[in-house]
């Protein structure tokens, strides 16, 4: 693709993420991405950097073993280093095996001694496909509640594309947390060549009167579902975060101000997660302009269960945002 | 085995009775009160820390940890920094943000800094080397571990992938007969720790932590392999901790025999005794250098205790790189 010419492309969301990939390692000759299986013609999992070998050679695309604690380590040593490593874990479920590596060790050595960790995770995340407690899961609130990382989660092939550009310029550690169910599902238009999204500034997905969703990832499709819907009676405002760390709180408190009412929603269990920072955010931002209590969708405090009647229990989608929307409005 | 040149041997004195001087002195000051949170004894690692830091070249990545002072002072961090960081000032190496010589990197040095969850060094270090590799740069990136270390699952992941890369990697593990309070005979069930990289395809030697000739001599060996793109290696190193795990600890866990039979070839004392029995030095040349390095502990000591605290209202600064 050539960054000079101009326009847009439809792909996928995970079209995209190759995309962007593609693009940096292009742009910057410091940019490699690791993991497991992501080399030669198989190209990873999902077949996220299938290739992308075959372009730049197995070093700047380098299989690794079954070793996070290791290879996010080393990315950071590379990091350290003036490399800007991607690494792909797989599964966001995996993380954990390398946490020490990410939250301990990347996170605090700014902070410490002044020395930058530009590198990215790639973390495919989400369920609603069928694949049970460890292949479905969305942790991003370990790593919201760690300083020193930042946080991304595209909703749209442009996002995706956009927030890699971004997350791998980016001078610190960054998690991208990829939306698995989006992958081969949503299509989208994507800017050829350089189109950075900026990471830490949320989208307006849908204009509205009524009530502000304010979510991210697979649930944008789901709050946008959910305001179809109730059009004409009700207008909603959708919220497509796209960062959650830093959360561009200004643009969620304007919205809430300006609609008086806040429903929020995120795949990942409720209890303690992004969405209860948001409304307690609100809780004091906007408290004077609400007109009900700020409404708050999430998973349940359960291990993501396999069977589809369990997991459809356990996930939020556009029923029950509808039914959230509702009862907000009418209270 | 043939002596090192005669000034190198001079050079490792002297960075050995530095470290020493400026141990003794980080003791004193905890002992009357004058220290901030905790302090880690280097007390019979001085000869792996600097023989290790001096085999290195100044383009090769370094990460020490927190028995290895020795390799700071001789990768060029100064006393005034290093003590003002262990006394939590705005003019140590982490402006007040780190603890002891937690964290003390500075990457104009090629040191990078540690965290107390050992060994995630070593991944960090090899990630540097594996940075040298893409970039066909001829340096060597070489990290110390403890026995301890050698129990946690990073350290085999670590040399795994090591291997795997062929990195221009070396490891040090520092045996020092104790993790904490736990000896070596409830940590593994080996005698020589070496052979856990003989399992990943890691060469690997057991030298005398002691012996600061034969700590310098291997590691420079191993490092002139490493950087001739032979691959990484591992060296236990074995010493005795001779103090305790920190300040607060008196250590006595440990058998008063073994502590001893120990101090009996205290690291600095035996090389001493080498330089004076070959005819190097005389005694009043190492009271000149003891003296020499107690006036630059000294001068570090009043900068730091005289140096600014951290000002409240930049806690929050740094988080990020810009």
């Amino acid at each position: 693709m050539d960054s000079n010419r101009t326009g847009t492309r439809t792909m996928t969301y995970i079209e995209a993420i190759r995309d962007g990939l593609r693009t940096e390692m292009r742009r910057d000759p410091d940019v490699l991405v690791m993991g497991e299986d992501i080399g030669g013609d198989f190209g990873g999992a999902f077949k996220a950097t299938q290739g992308l070998e075959a372009e730049f050679g197995a070093r700047r695309v380098m299989n690794t073993p079954m070793t996070e604690l290791a290879f996010i380590g080393a990315a950071t040593g590379m990091g350290l280093m003036g490399l800007r490593p991607v690494i792909e874990v797989q599964f966001a479920d995996f993380i954990s095996t390398g946490f020490d590596s990410i939250v301990q060790y990347a996170a605090t050595t700014h902070y410490r001694w002044q020395a930058a960790v530009p590198w990215v995770i790639r973390a495919p995340a989400d369920g609603g496909i069928r694949s049970g407690p460890f292949h479905s899961q969305n942790p991003e609130a370990w790593f919201v509640h760690t300083p020193g990382l930042k946080v991304v989660a595209p909703a749209t092939p442009a996002d995706a594309k956009g927030l890699l550009l971004s997350a791998i310029r980016d001078n610190n550690p960054v998690i991208y947390f990829e939306s698995k169910p989006l992958y081969r599902s949503l299509r989208g238009e994507v800017p050829r060549g350089d189109s950075a999204t900026p990471i830490g500034r949320a989208r307006i997905a849908r204009a509205g009167h009524h009530v502000t969703v304010i979510t991210y990832g697979e649930m944008v499709r789901q709050a946008l579902i959910a305001a179809d819907r109730l059009v004409p009676k009700v207008t909603v405002e959708v919220i497509d975060l796209r960062t959650l760390k830093p959360l561009d709180r200004d643009t969620i408190t304007a919205s809430v101000r300006k609609t008086g009412r806040a429903v929020v929603v995120h795949a990942a269990n409720r209890l303690a997660g992004v969405g209860a920072e948001i409304a307690a955010d609100l809780g004091q931002t906007a408290f004077e302009f609400l007109d009900a209590p700020i409404h708050r969708i999430g998973g349940l405090d359960v291990p993501v269960p396999f069977s589809p009647p369990l997991e459809d229990a356990y996930r939020p989608g556009a029923d029950d945002i509808m039914a959230a929307i509702r009862e907000t409005v009418a209270y | 085995m043939t002596p090192l040149p005669d000034e190198l041997n001079i050079d490792l004195h002297y960075w050995m009775r530095l470290t020493r001087t400026m141990d003794d002195q980080l003791v004193t000051l905890w002992k009357q009160g004058r220290g901030v949170g905790t302090t880690f004894n280097q007390r019979g690692h001085e000869a792996i820390s600097a023989g290790a830091g001096i085999a290195l070249a100044p383009d090769d990545v370094v990460a020490p940890m927190h028995r290895d002072l020795g390799c700071y002072l001789v990768r060029g961090m100064t006393p005034r920094r290093l003590m003002a960081n262990q006394l939590g000032r705005a003019a140590g190496v982490t402006r007040g943000r780190d603890a002891n010589l937690h964290g003390c990197g500075d990457l104009s040095l090629n040191l990078i800094g540690f965290i107390s969850h050992l060994p995630q060094s070593m991944p960090v270090a090899l990630g540097a080397a594996m940075s040298f590799s893409y970039r066909s740069e001829p340096r060597v990136a070489l990290t110390f571990v403890g026995d301890g270390s050698s129990c946690a699952g990073v350290f085999h992941e670590t040399l795994n992938l090591a291997a795997v890369q062929r990195a221009p990697f070396v490891v040090i593990v520092e045996n020092n007969q104790y993790a904490y309070s736990t000896p070596l005979h409830q940590q593994m069930a080996i005698d020589r720790l070496a052979v856990r990289a003989t399992a990943h395809g890691v060469e690997s030697r057991t030298v005398d932590g002691n012996d600061v000739e034969e700590v310098y001599r291997n590691v420079e060996e191993a490092v002139s392999k490493a950087r001739d793109g032979g691959g990484p290696t591992l060296i236990e190193a074995r010493t005795m901790r001779m103090l305790g795990h920190a300040i607060h600890d008196g250590a006595e866990y440990v058998p008063q025999v073994l502590l001893d039979e120990w101090k009996a070839r205290d690291p600095l004392i035996l090389h001493e005794e080498k330089l004076t029995s070959r005819g190097l030095v005389d005694h009043e040349y190492l009271a000149r250098v003891a003296e020499k390095c107690r006036e630059i502990v000294d001068d570090a000591v009043e900068f730091a205790e005289s140096s600014e605290w951290p000002d409240p209202g930049t806690v929050s600064d740094g988080v990020y790189a810009p």
